[in-house]
C-alpha cells in the first residue's frame, strides 16, 4: 500500500489526540516550570515542604498500598478457585465479577455510604446485636475509602488472575504431584510462580487505579483529601491552577514510574523468561 | 484436599457476597416509601422512581450524557476504525509509537486528563463546555474502540481481503464489503464497551460543567452531597439494569474474554 494511504488512515486520529490530549497534557506539565514569565520550580518546592501536602500524599500512598495488598490477598485464592471450575460455573462467576466492574463508580461508592454511614446498615446491625454501644465513625475516613476502593478494584485483579491461571498447564501440577510434591507444595511451587506476571500486572492496575481514583475518595472520604480530590479542590474550588498543574504532573510521574518499574519486575520474575 | 476446596469455595462465596451485596442492598433501598434511605426498607413504593422524572436536572443531564456518549462514540469510530485497520494490517516504521499514542488515554490518570482539558480545550481553545465534553469523551473512548476492533481484526484472515483485491475490487470497496462485515460483532462490542466507559465517566466530566451543562454521574454526585433520599438508589437500579443488558449483548457478541485478557 502506498505510504500516503497509510497516513490518511492514521492522520485523523493522531491529529485529534495531539490537539485534545497530547498538547493539553504536555502544556500542563510545562506550565509548572513557568510562573510570571520566568523559569521556576517553586510549585514543587512548595509541595514538597508543606506538611499538609505531604500528609495528603502519605494518606494517598497508604490507602493505595493497603488496597493493593488486600486485593491481592483476597483476589488470589478466589481467582484460583474460579480458574479450577468447569466452563459453565467459571463463566457465571466471571460474569458476576465483571458486572460490578462495568457498573458506575458513583453507584458503587454510594452503596457503601448506605452501609457505612452513622445510621447505616453496619452500625445498626452491630448496635442491634450489642457488639458496640455507639455508632462507629467509618464513613468519611481513610478506612471507608479503602473499603470502597477494594470493592472497586477486587474484580479487576480476580479476572486478570483467572485469565493468567487458566493458561497454566494442569499437567505441570500433576507432574509435580507425581514427583512427590504435596498439593500445597505444588500450589506454592507451580501456581504461585507462574501467576507472578499476572499478579504484578493486576497489582499495577489496582495501585495506580487507587492512587488516581476520584469518585470513591470524593464520596467516602469526606474532608479527608487524597491527591486526586486535592487536585480537583485546587483546580475548581481554590482556583489555584499552578498548584493543580504541579499535582497533575506529580500524578503523571508517579503513574509512569510505577508502571515502568512493575513492568521491569514482571519481565524479570517471569519464569518463562 | 476436599477440606481445602470446601474452605476455598466458602471463601469465594464471601468474596462475591462482598462484591454484590452492596449492589443488592442499594436495589432494596430504592423501594423505600419514606424519605430517608433505610435497609431493610419499611415498605414498598415506586415513589423515588417517579421522583427521578420530576427532578428536571436528572432528565437534562441524562440527555446530555446520552448525546455525549453516543455522538462521541460515532466520532471515536470514525477516527478509530481506520487507525485500528492500519495498525493491524500493515507494518511500518513508528508503529510502536503510534500504538502507544492511541492507547495512552487509558494510562494518564483521568482526573489529570480532565484538568488538562479544562485548561486547554475550554480555556485556551475556547470551545463551549458542551463541545469540550464531547471532545473529552471522544478521547476517552478512542483507545477502547481501537483495542477491541484491533483484536477483532487479529482474528480476521487478511487473505480474504487479498482475494477480493486480486479479483479486481477496489480497496475501499473491499474494506466495506469484505473486511467490515467480518468484524461487525467486534465493532458493536467496541461501541458498547466504549459507551459504558463514557456514560459512567466522572473524572473528565467533573471538570466540564457549566451553567445548565453537566452529565448524569456528576448530577448524581451533586445530588448526594445535598440529599440522602432514595432517588439516587432508584437511578442506580436503572443504571445497573442498563449495564446488565449491555454486558449481556457484549457476551453474546464476543464472549467475556476481552475483560480477562491483559
Amino acid at each position: 500500500m502506498r505510504k500516503t494511504g497509510l497516513y490518511l488512515l492514521l492522520l485523523p486520529g493522531v491529529l485529534f489526540l495531539t490537539l485534545f490530549m497530547v498538547i493539553p497534557i504536555v502544556m500542563t506539565i510545562a506550565s509548572t516550570f513557568y510562573q510570571d514569565g520566568s523559569f521556576t520550580i517553586q510549585g514543587y518546592l512548595q509541595f514538597l515542604t508543606d506538611a499538609y501536602f505531604l500528609k495528603i500524599m502519605l494518606t494517598t500512598l497508604q490507602v493505595s498500598l493497603v488496597t493493593t495488598i488486600a486485593c491481592v490477598l483476597i483476589g488470589f485464592p478466589a481467582a484460583y478457585y474460579i480458574s479450577k471450575l468447569g466452563p459453565r460455573k467459571k463463566g457465571i462467576l466471571l460474569a458476576l465479577a465483571i458486572f460490578p466492574l462495568l457498573t458506575s463508580s458513583v453507584v458503587r461508592s454510594f452503596s457503601w455510604m448506605i452501609i457505612l454511614g452513622k445510621k447505616g446498615l453496619l452500625n445498626s446491625s452491630l448496635l442491634a446485636i450489642g457488639l458496640i454501644d455507639k455508632p462507629l465513625e467509618i464513613l468519611y475516613t481513610p478506612t471507608a475509602m479503602m473499603i470502597g476502593l477494594i470493592h472497586l478494584f477486587l474484580p479487576l485483579i480476580i479476572i486478570t488472575l483467572v485469565g493468567v491461571m487458566e493458561n497454566i498447564d494442569p499437567d505441570l501440577l500433576k507432574a509435580a504431584e507425581s514427583l512427590g510434591a504435596s498439593k500445597l507444595t505444588a500450589f506454592w511451587k507451580v501456581i504461585v510462580p507462574l501467576s507472578v506476571p499476572g499478579l504484578i500486572i493486576g497489582s499495577i492496575l489496582v495501585f495506580v487505579g487507587s492512587l488516581t481514583a476520584y469518585t470513591t475518595p470524593a464520596l467516602l472520604g469526606g474532608k479527608q483529601r487524597v491527591i486526586s480530590t486535592f487536585l480537583y479542590q485546587n483546580a475548581i474550588t481554590l482556583n489555584d491552577w499552578h498548584l493543580a498543574s504541579v499535582i497533575a504532573t506529580i500524578m503523571i510521574v508517579i503513574t509512569f514510574v510505577v508502571i515502568y518499574f512493575m513492568n521491569k519486575l514482571a519481565t524479570k520474575l517471569n519464569p518463562k523468561g | 484436599m476436599q477440606e481445602k476446596n470446601r474452605g476455598l469455595a466458602l471463601f469465594t462465596s464471601l468474596v462475591f457476597l462482598f462484591l454484590l451485596g452492596p449492589l443488592i442492598i442499594i436495589s432494596f433501598t430504592s423501594f423505600e416509601p419514606g424519605s430517608v434511605l433505610k435497609f431493610p426498607p419499611e415498605g414498598f413504593s415506586w415513589r423515588w422512581y417517579e421522583n427521578i422524572f420530576n427532578v428536571e436536572m436528572f432528565m437534562t443531564t441524562f440527555k446530555t450524557s446520552m448525546f455525549v456518549s453516543l455522538f462521541g462514540n460515532l466520532l471515536a469510530l470514525l477516527l478509530g476504525i481506520p487507525a485500528a485497520y492500519a495498525l493491524s494490517r500493515f507494518d511500518f516504521r513508528g508503529k510502536g509509537i503510534l500504538n502507544g499514542i492511541f492507547i495512552s488515554p487509558v494510562l494518564i490518570p483521568g482526573i489529570v486528563m480532565g484538568f488538562a482539558m479544562l485548561k486547554y480545550v475550554i480555556v485556551v481553545y475556547n470551545l463551549p463546555i458542551y463541545a469540550g465534553l464531547l471532545v473529552g469523551h471522544t478521547v476517552l473512548m478512542l483507545p477502547f474502540i481501537i483495542r477491541v476492533i484491533a483484536s477483532s481484526l487479529s482474528n480476521f484472515d487478511f487473505a480474504i481481503e487479498e482475494a477480493a483485491l486480486s479479483l479486481g475490487a477496489g480497496r475501499l470497496e473491499t474494506f466495506f464489503k469484505v473486511v467490515l462485515p467480518n468484524i461487525r460483532s467486534g465493532i458493536i462490542a467496541a461501541i458498547l464497551i466504549a459507551f459504558l466507559e463514557s456514560f459512567n465517566n466522572v473524572d473528565i466530566s467533573v471538570f466540564m460543567t457549566g451553567p445548565g451543562v453537566s452529565t448524569l454521574p456528576i448530577q448524581m454526585l451533586t445530588y448526594v452531597e445535598n440529599n440522602f433520599d432514595p432517588t439516587i438508589a432508584a437511578i442506580s437500579v436503572l443504571l445497573m439494569i442498563l449495564t446488565a443488558i449491555l454486558m449481556f449483548i457484549i457476551e453474546r457478541l464476543m464472549g467475556l474474554s476481552y475483560f480477562t485478557k491483559r
